[in-house]
């Protein structure tokens, strides 16, 4: 190790620690791809707006204290395109994502808003399938849409059918979760294979003309996470891994609890088909978006109760231990590749582009 | 220096011969095998994919060979015997992915103790990756610490987005803007920033671009958009003009008047020769190209071997296939050899592509000299479209501003692709310049040496390289805040 060598990387270490600020003078797409710019945007932008304990901890929900009631609440906003994709649509993937916020720190899911913003010409019969198909993930994840609004803008301001979802749930478990409680020893898991919604995105976005049997992974994870905590009450944090993927938490645990992760490649399940996708476009599967996999951290002895917990339930069958909770390095992601070297997962910026080198 | 995927030909398309389905790992896509018309490829026959084009078919007697070869490796090495006999990977017929099995740690174990044991004492050994695809793979997989000290790995100028110059990013931007215009784009260079900002930051401000996958679906974007002018950014080197070229000839056949391109494509030898005329670096080898080659083959390099008396060893883009040019590059320097080798042959064929080369030959032609970013101007390293095919020249249909714009006085980028400099070595480094503020091409590209040492490279530091030729200037402490003035002023 060479000093001039250390003290660049040192002088780097300390860059990265620096308040954040927007630089662009306007929002680029990379400021809604949930890796640094939308982290930037966030806390330079909104937390300094918002700023208050209960906003702070930026977990998938707040906790607040009702009327001697704990209680969780999200919100979350759904643009996707195509609105109707293999494996689900617009419709139940608004359901899934606010329930699936509320899971992750513990809370029992129950009451959901819903806001459609929708666009002139919009067709009636697709709007009736968004309905019912949030309708029947409401009572598959038991919770229901108590209030709701509806806007119309003119064609070309919206493209078809844009829903926000807030939700609110109870905090009736004894547990408190957070991505800052990660300590050193920890185990990381994954409830199942990565990138799979993502992926089928992009693909059915039709654009890349590649043809594959992936569908989206989307669905409430409200049943897997109270399998967990029953197994595991002491479970320190989860969340679920959407924009941004698996890399992007890992980063989150990383920077919140001052630790380092490392994690190993050869245990993080990615399907053949997606690997494949992932392959010919250039990307890296760790950054691609589920819409149906949790990301937790567990104690080094809760591991494998934990693991078997998850692979009980149906949508954890592939549950894994992918890596554990580290002393070194605090705030950097390391993942040890199969071929034994070790390399650094930060943040993208945006969203992973197609690339040819 | 480009990515290139191996896939299997499942089937031809019945109607369009240039057309071929292939399946990489279970995902499959139609992609245009034109570039193969010499010896098309069957079905259960597996091809070399870029930007939608098959650029080789994969020779698996030449694959099985190499993998004979890294299997027996390790065997004068006993205590390595029964670690590698535990890796041994079995190859049943067709399921040879000719990724995996390139990445074998005991493999990588034991050619790393042959090569030790070439080195001579108290001499030092620096290699040149031309590549950055080779730049990546070396920092994704730690390859460094596979190395004894005393061979020190130097990173090259092959990174097609990182040799872009600032004007044509400008140039571009200027083009994109003009009401009519969709410019389409490999996402590589979406980031890549101009004196005004990137592509993503004009695309921000309103202009059209879009990020494509193949040079082909800006064809499709031409149809659908009959009223519009659609522009592709052509870049990269030789692995991807032949795709540029084949749309370009496609677009005459079907006679679409409304697409043209933007050519930057840049040839890799004049920079090869510019690094070995620059007085500021002393090499022993080069590892060369991987994918170029598939096009260029291996007969321009001869001139390296003859004139300049240094090893050239055309490598693969898996570690091992790294490893084991180093070990080819060794073997010749021990025995005091300098020659042209193939370690990649299961791709590479020794004459290159015809097919490509006349393909780029018919649509293109070199220009007297074109800006390299950070190595200056460079006579015949570049290619611009043929006066046959003018009506698909976007620099004679329409006014490209042609600014010249100089780099930000900070950037070294120029000392890192002439390998004279390491990238933290560079003033702005990882302060300034980030991969989400990037000043300098080489941090924009995951190939760019800088982008990889940021990612990769920072937690592979327990091996000492060697200090490079010229003392580098450590910037004071306090450098941080003014590297952020300089940033700004770069913006």
């Amino acid at each position: 190790m060479i000093d001039r060598e250390q003290q660049v990387l040192d002088r780097i270490d300390r860059a990265r620690q620096r308040a954040p600020r927007v630089r662009e003078e306007r929002i680029t797409m990379s400021h809604g791809a949930g890796g640094k710019a939308t982290q930037t945007l966030v806390e330079a932008i909104f937390l300094g707006a918002f700023r208050n304990p209960l906003l702070e901890p930026l977990e998938d929900s707040a906790s607040l204290l009702l009327g001697g009631a704990r209680v969780a609440l999200t919100t979350d906003s759904y643009v996707v395109s195509p609105l109707f994709f293999p494996g689900g649509d617009i419709g139940d993937l608004a359901v899934n994502g606010t329930v699936n916020d509320l899971s992750v720190t513990g809370a029992t899911p129950l009451y959901l808003s819903a806001g459609f913003i929708l666009e002139e010409g919009f067709p009636v019969a697709d709007l009736t399938r968004i309905a019912e198909s949030m309708r029947d993930a409401a009572a598959a994840a038991g919770v229901s849409v108590v209030t709701g609004d509806t806007k119309v803008v003119q064609r070309g301001k919206a493209d078809g059918c844009y829903i926000n979802t807030a939700g609110v749930g109870l905090l009736t478990r004894d547990v408190s979760l957070g991505v800052a409680r990660a300590r050193p020893g920890d185990a990381i898991i994954v409830s199942g294979p990565v990138g799979e919604h993502g992926v089928t995105i992009m693909l059915a976005r039709g654009e890349l003309d590649i043809e594959a049997d992936v569908r989206s992974d989307t669905a409430p994870l409200n049943g897997l996470v109270a399998a967990l905590l029953d197994a595991v009450p002491d479970v320190r944090a989860m969340r679920d891994a959407t924009r941004g993927g698996v890399a992007t938490i890992l980063n989150e645990i990383a920077r919140a609890a001052q630790v380092g992760v490392l994690v190993s490649e050869e245990h993080i399940p990615v399907g053949d088909e997606v690997r494949g996708a992932c392959e010919l476009l250039g990307i890296d599967p760790m950054y691609v978006a589920c819409e149906g996999r949790l990301v937790a951290v567990v104690s080094a002895d809760s591991a494998s109760r934990a693991v078997e917990a998850l692979r009980a339930h149906p949508l954890g069958t592939q549950a894994a231990v992918i890596g554990r909770v580290t002393d070194e390095q605090p705030g950097i992601v390391q993942l040890k590749t199969a071929f034994g070297g070790t390399r650094i997962v930060d943040l993208l910026v945006g969203d992973p582009l197609p690339r040819i080198c | 220096m480009c990515l290139g995927i191996p896939g299997e030909v499942v089937e031809l398309h019945p109607e369009q011969p240039d057309l071929a389905k292939v399946n990489v790992s279970g995902v499959r896509r139609l992609i245009n095998i034109g570039l193969l018309a010499d010896d098309p490829p069957r079905p259960g026959e597996w091809v070399l994919i870029h930007v939608g084009f098959a650029l080789s078919k994969i020779d698996q007697a030449e694959a099985a060979a190499a993998m004979e070869f890294l299997e027996g490796i390790g065997q004068a090495y006993e205590d390595e015997i029964a670690a590698l006999r535990e890796s041994l990977i079995e190859l049943p017929e067709g399921t040879m992915r000719f990724v995996d099995e390139f990445r074998d740690a005991d493999k990588a174990h034991a050619l790393a103790a042959r090569i030790a044991a070439l080195c001579e004492p108290g001499r030092r050994y620096k290699f040149m990756e031309v590549c950055g695809g080779h730049t990546h793979t070396i920092y994704k997989h730690g390859l460094e610490d596979y190395l004894p000290e005393s061979i020190t790995l130097v990173h090259g100028p092959g990174c097609p987005v990182c040799v872009i110059p600032m004007g044509r990013v400008d140039d571009a931007i200027a083009l994109a803007s003009r009401p009519e215009v969709i410019m389409t784009s490999f996402g590589d260079m979406m980031r890549v920033p101009g004196s005004h900002g990137s592509f993503f930051d004009a695309k921000a401000n309103g202009t059209d671009i879009r990020m494509v996958y193949s040079p082909l679906d800006s064809l499709k974007i031409a149809r659908q958009n009959p009223d519009r002018r659609v522009v592709f950014m052509a870049i990269g080197f030789e692995t991807t003009a032949p795709s540029t070229a084949m749309t370009m000839r496609r677009a005459a056949v079907e006679g679409l008047g409304n697409f043209s391109v933007f050519c930057n494509h840049v040839t890799i030898i004049p920079a090869i020769k510019a690094i070995l005329d620059s007085p500021d670096l002393r090499l022993d080898g080069f590892i060369g190209p991987g994918h170029v080659s598939t096009v260029i083959g291996c007969r321009p390099y001869e001139f390296i071997a003859r004139d300049y008396g240094k090893p050239v060893v055309v490598a693969g883009f898996e570690p091992l296939d790294i490893l084991q040019s180093i070990y080819m590059l060794m073997l010749q320097l021990s025995a005091g050899r300098s020659e042209i080798e193939n370690q990649y042959s299961r791709v590479v064929p020794w004459d290159g592509n015809v097919v490509a080369l006349r393909a780029i030959g018919e649509t293109m032609e070199l220009r007297p000299y074109f800006e390299w970013r950070g190595l200056g101007f460079i006579s015949h390293s570049a290619l611009k479209v043929r006066p046959s095919y003018e009506s698909m020249d976007a620099e004679l249909l329409f006014e490209v501003p042609g600014v010249r714009v100089a780099d930000p006085k900070a950037c070294q980028c120029g000392e890192v692709l002439k390998g004279v400099l390491k990238p933290w070595e560079c003033k702005v480094f990882g302060t300034a310049c980030t991969p989400e503020t990037p000043i300098g091409t080489c941090m924009v590209s995951p190939e760019g040496a800088c982008a990889a040492y940021y990612n990769y490279g920072r937690m592979h530091r327990t091996r000492v390289p060697e200090a490079t030729v010229r003392p580098a200037t450590v910037p004071e402490a306090d450098a941080v805040s003014e590297a952020d003035a300089v940033s700004e002023a770069a913006r």
